[in-house]
């Protein structure tokens, strides 16, 4: 993108189950210019009443709805202008309106993105461009995982590898990536377990999972808004037994629709909100959720600040 | 690039600890690159700490082996033989010979030649997975079988889902395939099923050890001495075989309480018998003998299960509504299931089911005192203290909260039990007869324990804080069925004090146990003090029903 201040969004999480994985400007193709910081809150609400046990799409009568409450705080920082440094770290709480289950609720997991633009290529008023993003994501706190659905995440250490290519004709873009997850076993309270077999161990293979993301629509100084498409598939795990409780290494899949936008102020400049929603369009062993999510951001650009300081 | 190379194999070499692979998964190639494309920029110091952690975190995520502590059990090597258990007193059998077997042949007849003959070719011959089958038995047939069991239970252990209509269908064992599947095995369920493999291996191991003394015939390797026994050998009769035995009585009782599972049942039974042979322990002459020994033991038990008065267990319609409206003509707020829709109570007739160690008249009289009258201040001040804990969930009670949860998919507590005193035995190297009657002690008096909890529950068919008080929430599943007294608390206690007196130097470690898995039940916020309290109280009196029981059996 050619933008003196380039852009910052935040796209839409990851929920799988209530547990939700946190993902930032991760997958969108804007990268930060150098030595600016962008920094921000997001708030997200997701909710489901519905749930796919295996492929059985059924009714959550004990739990009514299954609520999450996110609040994030993230920042992207401009190592180079084609190399960002990426954090969000967020707090988590659910509760289920029915039933007696208690809802967890805790600060997550710190998740840290490397993202690098090897290639852009820009001809006349269109442009391509292809980034490479690492990720790993670890607990910050000894939350419960074995708690599905009111957990408020999966534990596992996570590494993700992906791929992102963008291509953008005047205000028209679309941003295509595919990942690679990989986690680590996780440690339960429980010393034994039962998933298609006895295990007497309180350690849980954590099967790797793939995720895409194809996002395309408007972008411009001022404005984004977007269509967001994405999955997330689980390689292996095993399905939920009809009325058993899920699992953390459930095979868990999911597809949904989203939409995101962002408003960048002129004044005070730096200053941007964003909003977006999404909805489940296909699962397996998760809640079939709904989510709404606004956020605020601010760009601090330390070369201004730099500048004044020698000026002075 | 090159630096990083560096640094990250001598990140392997620290991180590696001896007898530790943690390198099951090597570092896939899509990393390199990704690495590689960075690394072009220009260097950085900040992206090489970067780098270094991710391979660090990298490495941390591809450990996936997961070590199973049950697996690779060490082969049963008993410190004692017990060669006269045959003298121990049986549990149903009236004595141990009730069952003839018939006198084996000559070990100088033909037929018995060709039956070593047949070892000696199959122990000459053993694949790799017929090794993988000798070493999973020979850790005892009594503690696999138990294995086999709680896993049976753990895959049974799922309460049906609802009808279209808002009732729920009730499995059904003469046709067990169809949903929802037969059983549900429950705790009550379960302890009943463990209770009677245990009671019937021991009374078949009894008659197995009587007719070994009696007939006295060596093992195959003996006879033929280039026969290579695969398992520590016991220098015991080997006629008939305590493994076909095993294979025999359980195989029928499991047939009888896992209907579905037959096809699987069948395969563990004809395990156990082969692997005698290939392992050159047994000929197939003691093989028969033992199998029909186990079956005609089964069928005494089987008799007794059919008519222990489980089968009524569940209830109808008109009990459940009148267990609701006889507590409320006492004046007392009667337990109502919070599930929605609103669940029958499990098994309400349990505590009518026959016990193993006592009579009906005592089972009575051990029942738990009323609890706090609902209207009392003594309830109100135990359902504050229930909320205290919903509100104030700390992780290490949360962490006590799960791990003896033993919930819905689990093996449920009487399982847990078994579980703690299987790998418990292990270390005592018990003799395959003296497990057998240890597990039976152990299960007699938890499915007692759980006739005599579901006998209180039923009697006083009090309600769960939640139900009082719906600003609680539980930090576990909450069971539907009454809450007074503790299934968990009665369970453990039970257990904790056979435990204890088999293994005395571990009592006051497994009575902490119990407290801990009945106290997890108040943290969970199910459960009232005086629920706990009541249920360790019974689970220890029944408990000192089987100590009594194990102190005359002969075995000491």
């Amino acid at each position: 993108m050619k933008t003196s201040l380039k852009k910052f969004a935040a796209t839409v999480a990851v929920t799988i189950a209530s547990a939700t994985v946190f993902s930032q400007t991760d997958n969108d193709a804007i990268m930060m210019t150098q030595n600016n910081f962008c920094t921000g809150f997001m708030y997200q609400h997701s909710s489901w009443d519905e749930y796919w046990e295996g492929s059985f799409k059924r009714p959550a009568l004990n739990m009514g709805a299954v609520s999450t409450q996110m609040f994030g705080v993230m920042g992207n920082y401009g190592i180079k202008d084609n190399l960002n440094l990426l954090f969000s770290l967020p707090y988590v709480k659910t509760k289920a309106s029915a039933g007696t289950l208690h809802g967890m609720k805790g600060l997550q997991d710190l998740s840290l993105w490397v993202k690098y633009m090897p290639l852009e290529i820009e001809k006349g008023e269109s442009s391509f461009s292809l980034y490479t993003i690492g990720g790993v994501s670890f607990p910050t706190t000894n939350y419960i995982a074995d708690f599905l659905p009111l957990s408020i995440g999966l534990q596992s250490t996570n590494v993700s590898f992906r791929g992102m290519a963008d291509y953008q004709y005047k205000s028209l873009f679309v941003t295509a990536s595919a990942t690679y997850v990989m986690r680590s076993n996780i440690t339960i309270d429980r010393n034994s377990y039962y998933t298609t077999e006895m295990h007497y161990s309180n350690q849980v293979e954590m099967p790797d999972a793939t995720q895409f993301n194809v996002r395309a629509g408007y972008r411009a100084e001022k404005l984004i808004a977007e269509l967001i498409y994405e999955g997330w598939n689980t390689i292996g795990g095993y399905d939920i037994r009809k009325n058993d409780m899920p699992f953390p290494s459930n095979n868990m899949d999911l597809t949904r629709l989203g939409v995101n936008a962002k408003y960048t102020f002129d004044k005070p400049k730096g200053l941007s909100l964003i909003g977006g929603g999404s909805v489940t369009l296909t699962g397996r062993n998760v809640g079939k959720s709904n989510s709404v999510n606004g956020g605020v951001f601010y760009i601090i650009d330390f070369n201004k600040k730099k500048a004044k300081k020698t000026g002075s | 690039m090159e630096v990083f190379f560096t640094l990250s194999i001598s990140i392997k070499r620290k991180q590696r600890k001896p007898g530790a692979n943690i390198f099951t998964h090597a570092l896939p190639g899509i990393f390199q690159i990704n690495t590689y494309l960075v690394m072009n920029t220009k260097t950085n110091h900040n992206m090489k700490r970067i780098i270094i952690l991710f391979a660090v975190i990298t490495l941390a995520a591809c450990n996936k082996a997961i070590t199973d502590r049950v697996k690779y059990s060490q082969p049963l090597s008993p410190a004692k033989l017990d060669e006269s258990a045959g003298n121990w007193m049986p549990i149903l059998l009236n004595s141990a010979t009730e069952f003839a077997v018939p006198v084996p042949q000559l070990v100088s007849g033909d037929a018995y030649k060709a039956e070593v003959n047949e070892v000696r070719q199959m122990n000459a011959s053993i694949s790799v997975e017929q090794q993988k089958i000798i070493r999973y038995w020979a850790a005892g047939g009594v503690l696999r079988w138990n294995e086999i069991m709680r896993e049976l239970v753990a895959l049974h252990n799922l309460p049906p889902y609802q009808n279209g209509d808002g009732t729920y269908p009730f499995p059904n064992a003469a046709n067990p395939f169809a949903y929802p599947t037969f059983p549900f095995a429950n705790p009550p369920y379960a302890a009943r099923a463990y209770a009677y493999v245990a009671a019937a291996q021991y009374d078949a191991l009894v008659a197995c050890y009587k007719y070994k003394g009696l007939y006295n015939r060596m093992p195959p390797y003996r006879a033929d001495r280039s026969i290579q026994p695969q398992i520590p050998v016991q220098e015991l009769p080997s006629y008939p075989s305590e493994d076909a035995v095993l294979a025999g009585v359980t195989g029928e009782l499991l047939k009888l309480l896992f209907p579905a599972d037959t096809a699987y049942i069948s395969l563990k039974i004809n395990e156990q018998k082969n692997y005698r042979l290939w392992a050159g322990v047994n000929v197939r002459s003691d093989l028969d003998a033992g199998e029909a020994l186990g079956k005609s033991v089964a069928s005494k038990f089987i008799t007794r299960a059919r008519a222990d008065k489980t089968g009524a267990a569940v209830g109808n319609a008109a009990l459940w509504a009148q267990l609701e409206t006889q507590t409320v003509a006492k004046g007392e707020i009667p337990w109502i299931s919070q599930e929605t829709p609103k669940r029958p109570p499990m098994l309400p007739l349990f505590g009518n089911v026959r016990t193993w160690l006592m009579d009906s008249a005592t089972l009575i009289s051990t029942r738990a005192p009323a609890p706090p009258l609902t209207g009392s201040e003594q309830f109100k001040k135990e359902t504050e203290e229930v909320k205290w804990y919903a509100d104030h969930p700390s992780r290490e009670r949360m962490e006590i909260v799960h791990f003896w949860a033993d919930g819905v998919g689990t093996y449920t507590p009487p399982g847990h039990w078994n579980a703690i005193a299987c790998e418990d035995f292990v270390s005592q190297s018990f003799s395959e007869v003296r497990w057998a009657r240890n597990l039976a002690l152990l299960n007699m008096a938890m499915m007692d324990a759980a006739i005599n909890c579901w006998n209180t529950k039923f009697f006083y068919f009090n309600p769960r804080p939640s139900q009082v008080d719906p600003s609680i929430k539980t930090l576990t599943g909450l069971p539907n069925f009454p809450s007074y007294t503790s299934g968990h608390s009665t369970f453990s206690a039970a257990a904790a004090t056979v435990l204890g007196y088999i293994m005395p130097t571990k009592a006051t470690g497994y009575n902490n146990m119990a407290k801990e898995a009945s106290n997890s039940r108040m943290y969970g916020a199910i459960h009232y003090r005086s629920d706990c309290e009541g249920g360790l109280e019974c689970g220890n009196r029944v408990g000192a029903f089987a100590v009594t029981r194990g102190r005359a059996d002969g075995a000491n």
